[in-house]
């Protein structure tokens, strides 16, 4: 996929192929967190971060190792160990340099462990053959359309707050159905740019 | 051969990533000693940083109250921090912290992490609080739900009290040692002993460790706790308030007054659902013969069963605070019970002529 621009990946991956509404990948922190704007908006910040950076440590590990050694099929377990890790040292750091942000991100932190959007990031990028660039550019773009999409239904269960909905829609089942239509809505884009 | 490739290449990956992560741990984690300065100097003390300030506080026998165990649910363990903890408090905190609060400082010492070296400000209360170990000596079943448990101290062997303060207990749970406030029922010249009144809640992790002990059983708390401060002068009117078991800090104040002042003016005024909810009643009115001075008022909020006769005040208690009290004395109260019972009883205080700081309050 030498062709394509990184640019045109980070807006594909935002818009076109969202790695949450296309590919419904990080559902579970997607529900359980989307109460609240501040919520979501944190969560969606430390999902940017985590995804561009272990893309990019997944990335030189595959290629620099895994590849030369023809152990790609040790790529899933290898890529959770240094996400895991990662997120790991990231909550270290942060929680030394900055309280704001350690309290802002802190509790999320934890939960992008297991967050699949991020292994899913790191295995899109092999399965699509990315370059470095490319693969930068997908990781942040994911990360950026994961954080949209997690922040629009959080605007719209704020929204929700206010109206009549069926006993048997209520909570977790009506998430669903919005997130659904708002899939279908973000296939408008689908003609602007294309990866895979 | 590739299968001896895999296991190293996956083994030196972990290896390697642990590594990194000790490193980071060694480099960013480790905050060293940290110097703890309370109250301007007045005491100095050196802790392992990286721990909370209340965790530290507690390793140096200094014991802020908590309820929750560090979970920041209780909003409790308040302290002033003057320097060394960041500049505002976390989000965790501000529900239990109002403006005043925040501005001169005050955090809650379960949230704050030692990182460098704190300036503290802590009440001189809190700084002669200690941790007593304690045998229970008798169980005394009060009502259907209220039973009178009483310890022997054992280390150490005194305790100093104001009449009107409370004790933590600390009551093993699921997810460790927890600890709850009661208030001390025993009048401060007994200072080998601790009474307390328990009402067992149903699902209670204080109240039914307590109701399930027997004689002989080894209780801890710390103590004492809280702002009850009585009005040295004999003069003054005493006004106390009780429901439930808003009882216990009431017996204190009633035996420890009396034991000073034999002829100090002291209302009590105690609310009740049914007769069944009745104690010490026998007790206080024979007391009351002894001291002139010394009125007994129990009222009944719930109807009379067929067949019981009751002698007292009947309706909220509130109501019969309002027809015994003559307004425009000089006066301090003491409220515990519920918080719709102590608001409606501060709204008649108020009409009394009472001002706010001369009424001591605990809703629970």
């Amino acid at each position: 996929m030498a062709e394509i621009s990184p640019w045109a990946i980070l807006i594909a991956a935002i818009f076109t192929s969202n790695i949450l509404l296309a590919n419904f990948l990080g559902m579970c922190s997607f529900l359980a967190c989307s109460k609240q704007i501040n919520t979501s908006l944190g969560l969606g910040a430390a999902v940017i971060f985590v995804m561009t950076a272990t893309v990019a440590i997944n990335y030189g590990v595959y290629h620099g190792m895994l590849v030369p050694l023809g152990l790609k099929h040790l790529s899933f377990i290898v890529f959770i160990a240094v996400i895991a890790a990662f997120v790991q040292f990231v909550e270290m750091f942060i929680e030394r340099f900055s309280q704001g942000l350690y309290h802002a991100l802190g509790i999320f932190l934890p939960l992008i462990t297991v967050n699949c959007a991020i292994l899913g990031a790191a295995l899109f990028m092999i399965i699509r053959n990315y370059s470095f660039i490319q693969s930068l550019g997908f990781g942040f773009g994911a990360g950026l359309g994961w954080a949209l999409a997690i922040l629009l239904i959080a605007g719209l269960r704020k929204k929700m707050g206010y109206s009549d909905i069926p006993k048997s829609f209520q909570g977790v089942s009506i998430v669903m159905i919005i997130t659904g239509i708002m899939a279908m809505a973000f296939m408008g884009f689908a003609g602007m740019v294309r990866i895979q | 051969m590739i299968f001896v490739w895999a296991i190293l290449v996956f083994a030196l990956l972990l290896v390697g990533l642990s590594a990194a992560l000790i490193v980071a741990e060694r480099l960013l984690v480790n905050y060293g000693v940290c110097k703890l300065d309370i109250n301007n100097g007045e005491k100095e003390l050196e802790v392992e940083g990286g721990q909370t300030l209340l965790s530290a506080l507690n390793g140096a026998e200094i014991w802020i109250p908590s309820a929750c165990g560090g979970k920041g649910t209780c909003g409790y363990c308040k302290v002033r921090v003057l320097s060394g903890a960041g500049s505002k408090p976390l989000p965790t905190e501000t529900p239990f912290l109002d403006r005043r609060e925040v501005r001169n400082g005050t955090r809650l010492a379960c949230q704050v992490k030692i990182r460098e070296d704190l300036r503290l400000r802590i009440p001189e209360d809190l700084l002669n609080v200690k941790l007593y170990s304690s045998v229970v000596k008798s169980t005394i079943t009060l009502t259907h739900d209220i039973k009178e448990i009483r310890f022997s101290l054992q280390e150490p062997a005194e305790i100093l009290q104001r009449p009107g303060q409370y004790v933590q207990i600390i009551a093993p749970s699921p997810d460790g040692p927890v600890s709850r406030a009661y208030s001390i029922s025993s009048p401060t010249y007994e200072t080998d002993e601790v009474e307390l009144n328990v009402r067992l809640m149903p699902y209670g992790i204080g109240s039914t460790y307590l109701h399930n002990l027997e004689v002989g059983d080894q209780v801890a708390f710390t103590g004492p706790y809280g702002e009850f401060e009585l009005d040295e002068n004999p003069d003054t009117e005493l006004i106390c308030v009780g429901g439930g078991c808003g009882m216990a800090p009431m017996k204190n104040i009633i035996y420890s007054v009396y034991d000073r002042w034999p002829d100090r003016s002291l209302w009590l005024f105690f609310g009740c659902r049914a007769t069944r909810d009745i104690f010490y009643l026998d007790e206080l009115r024979e007391l009351a013969k002894k001291h002139p001075n010394f009125h007994v008022i129990y009222a009944l909020s719930d109807q009379l069963e067929e067949g019981e006769t009751w002698d007292g005040e009947t309706g909220f208690i509130h109501l019969a605070v309002d027809k015994h009290l003559q307004p425009d004395v000089r006066r301090q109260a003491f409220l515990c019970g519920p918080p719709p019972m102590i608001d409606a009883v501060m709204g008649v205080l108020r009409e009394k002529g009472l001002r706010d700081r001369h009424i001591f309050y605990d809703k629970f």
